[in-house]
């Protein structure tokens, strides 16, 4: 049980990097759709404990990014070295398996289930008792479950969603749905966090509470956070590092206030005459 | 009045006459619903976890019902013919995920469902070449399925129960208890269960679409097989069982896609109300025969008034 709560504590699991150190490295990736390019040849990093923005006007590529990193797409060219280990080709499960959780930009989430049965969802993969215990509901499996329900219930109290929990999700406003969805994201304890536009279709205050969470989730919890993300101030808020995509490729890199003043950011924000 | 009086008023009379024989009317209605059910969830759950409308279910039944028996045939003693024949299920799973689904991961529902076409088509004449295409006898006695009947007399008259019906009716009810209990209670139920909702979020929470379709598949067979059984007892085993899960449709149609309650409660109200109509209305109004074409009418019928089904999951939309 003590290993449990433990757990808990350090939500980012240790994965033995130190912060400020390498955990993700992308080299040289292109990903095509026959013959449309989405990405051509970017490469970036994740250090551990940061906050990695990913921004770029509509269609440049971040989207993409994200589903080559958690393992919807395979890239035809380059290489991801996630946690020291290198990969091409991989299944979103195993993506999981290796600490990368993720939410969607149009929020994706069992519709007719519970909060709480969602967020349940999210510690599928940390469960280890077999299907003979599963199946008679008692002994080990039970213990396991109340874990769980635990690590579940603090995910709750810490997104204050707790009004919620018993509640259909596709019942709620959009506002709530993305605040489940970052649930059971955390629920996987995840030592990478990739955040599709978390603030999308938001209003002001649900845009100030979201921010407190992914800043908490960061300080407090350790996790290593990639987000995308269209809301500028948000972004240069809270992202300790910036990558700027433009038509598939990277066109700038590094701290906010230098991305800013970055002229080909500008152009491709605002658009330039040919 | 006369034509009123012998639809709304005769019947019930009838029923009320003999009540030892509305009781096994009755009782077949439940045999035959009990096997719509079987069938209707086999198609459930492959519709719940992937959307597809699974047309090779019925074929499914031929030929786990055929290689049953083929394998008796060659000499494999009756009960080890069983764990076999799952074996081979289980293969065709495998085969069915490998070489079908996972190269139209993505694609349209319709190209899916045109997939399973080709599925049935591969069967009936895989299991032709393999099995040859000759009727055969399921091997009711060497699986030890009794073949005896109980009698009873209630209310001064006579009803006969067959036992092999009542195996049946047992063994199908063993079966959707143990799938009720694995979908609502394990890890894997739950995937299942999540794949259906919503794909992308499955994915993302580490669910292995491959692991669980082979699954769905796999328990299907299972299912297949035990209506292959069932089915093969009474009729024998020859392709023409294959058109007998097209009366699943019905069941479906009442029951919705994606529930497997509404499968079973669909399945029995067919079976006993085509029995009641063909016995009460049909022999005396219409000539009989009604069972063939009874439960698309009454699909057709209830689905004016509830176009979801009976028992379909109402979809929560916002916008």
């Amino acid at each position: 049980m003590n290993a449990h709560s433990d757990a808990v504590a350090a939500v980012a699991p240790d994965d033995g990097i130190a912060p400020g150190e390498l955990l993700m490295d992308v080299r040289n990736v292109s990903l095509r759709f026959g013959g449309v390019k989405a990405i051509t040849d970017i490469s970036f990093d994740v250090r551990k404990g940061e906050i990695r923005a990913i921004i770029g006007p509509n269609g440049a590529g971040k989207t993409s990014m994200l589903n080559v990193i958690n393992g919807f797409y395979t890239p035809q060219e380059g290489t991801i070295t996630f946690r020291g280990k290198q990969r091409r080709a991989m299944k979103p499960h195993h993506a999981v398996r290796q600490g990368i959780a993720r939410t969607f930009q149009n929020v994706a989430l069992f519709k007719g289930m519970s909060t709480l049965d969602n967020i349940m969802a999210g510690r599928s993969v940390l469960m280890k008792r077999n299907l003979f215990w599963q199946m008679l509901w008692h002994g080990p499996a039970l213990q396991e479950e109340i874990a769980h329900r635990r690590v579940v219930e603090e995910i709750i109290d810490f997104l204050e969603i707790q009004h919620i929990r018993r509640t259909p999700v596709g019942k709620l406003p959009y506002g709530l749905q993305k605040r489940v969805e970052l649930g059971r994201a955390l629920a996987m304890e995840p030592s990478l966090l990739l955040l599709d536009e978390p603030m999308a279709g938001m209003n002001l205050e649900e845009k100030e509470d979201m921010s407190r969470f992914i800043i908490e989730v960061n300080r407090q919890r350790g996790t290593t956070i990639a987000l995308i993300e269209h809301d500028m101030g948000v972004v240069m808020d809270l992202s300790d590092r910036v990558v700027v995509l433009d038509y598939g490729k990277k066109i700038a890199d590094g701290p906010p206030e230098a991305v800013k003043s970055n002229q080909q950011v500008i152009d491709a924000y605002l658009g330039v005459a040919h | 009045m006369d034509f009123l009086n012998s639809i709304l008023v005769k019947p019930f009379a009838d029923m009320a006459a003999a009540p030892d024989f509305l009781l096994q009317v009755l009782w077949e209605g439940i045999v035959s619903g009990v096997l719509y059910a079987l069938i209707a969830l086999g198609f459930v759950l492959i519709y719940k976890s992937s959307r597809i409308f699974n047309f090779a279910q019925g074929i499914m039944v031929v030929f786990a019902a055929l290689t049953l028996v083929g394998l008796h045939e060659k000499g494999v003693p009756a009960l080890l013919a069983v764990p076999l024949t799952l074996v081979v299920m289980f293969i065709l799973a495998v085969g069915i995920e490998r070489v079908v689904l996972r190269p139209l991961v993505n694609q349209p529902d319709i190209i899916l469902f045109m997939a399973t076409i080709g599925i049935t088509l591969f069967l009936v004449g895989f299991g032709e070449i393999i099995f040859g295409g000759e009727n055969k006898v399921m091997i009711t006695e060497q699986l030890y399925i009794p073949t005896g009947s109980f009698e009873f007399e209630p209310f001064g008259g006579f009803v006969s129960i067959e036992q092999k019906d009542l195996t049946a009716v047992i063994g199908a009810g063993l079966l959707v208890i143990a799938l009720l209990v694995f979908l609502n209670r394990s890890k894997m139920g739950r995937a299942i269960r999540a794949l259906g909702d919503d794909h992308q979020a499955a994915l993302s929470v580490g669910i292995s679409l491959s692991t669980i379709w082979v699954l769905v598949w796999f328990i299907s067979g299972i299912i297949a097989l035990a209506t292959g059984i069932v089915w093969g007892a009474r009729a024998g085993v020859s392709f023409a069982l294959e058109v007998i899960a097209f009366k699943a449709l019905p069941v479906l149609m009442l029951g919705g896609l994606e529930s497997v309650s509404g499968a079973i409660i669909g399945g029995l109200m067919i079976g006993i109300l085509e029995k009641l109509f063909e016995i009460y209305w049909g022999q005396p109004l219409l000539g009989g025969n009604t069972e063939t074409w009874f439960a698309f009418v009454f699909a057709l019928f209830v689905l004016l008034f509830r176009p979801q089904g009976l028992f379909g999951e109402r979809i929560i939309e916002r916008v």
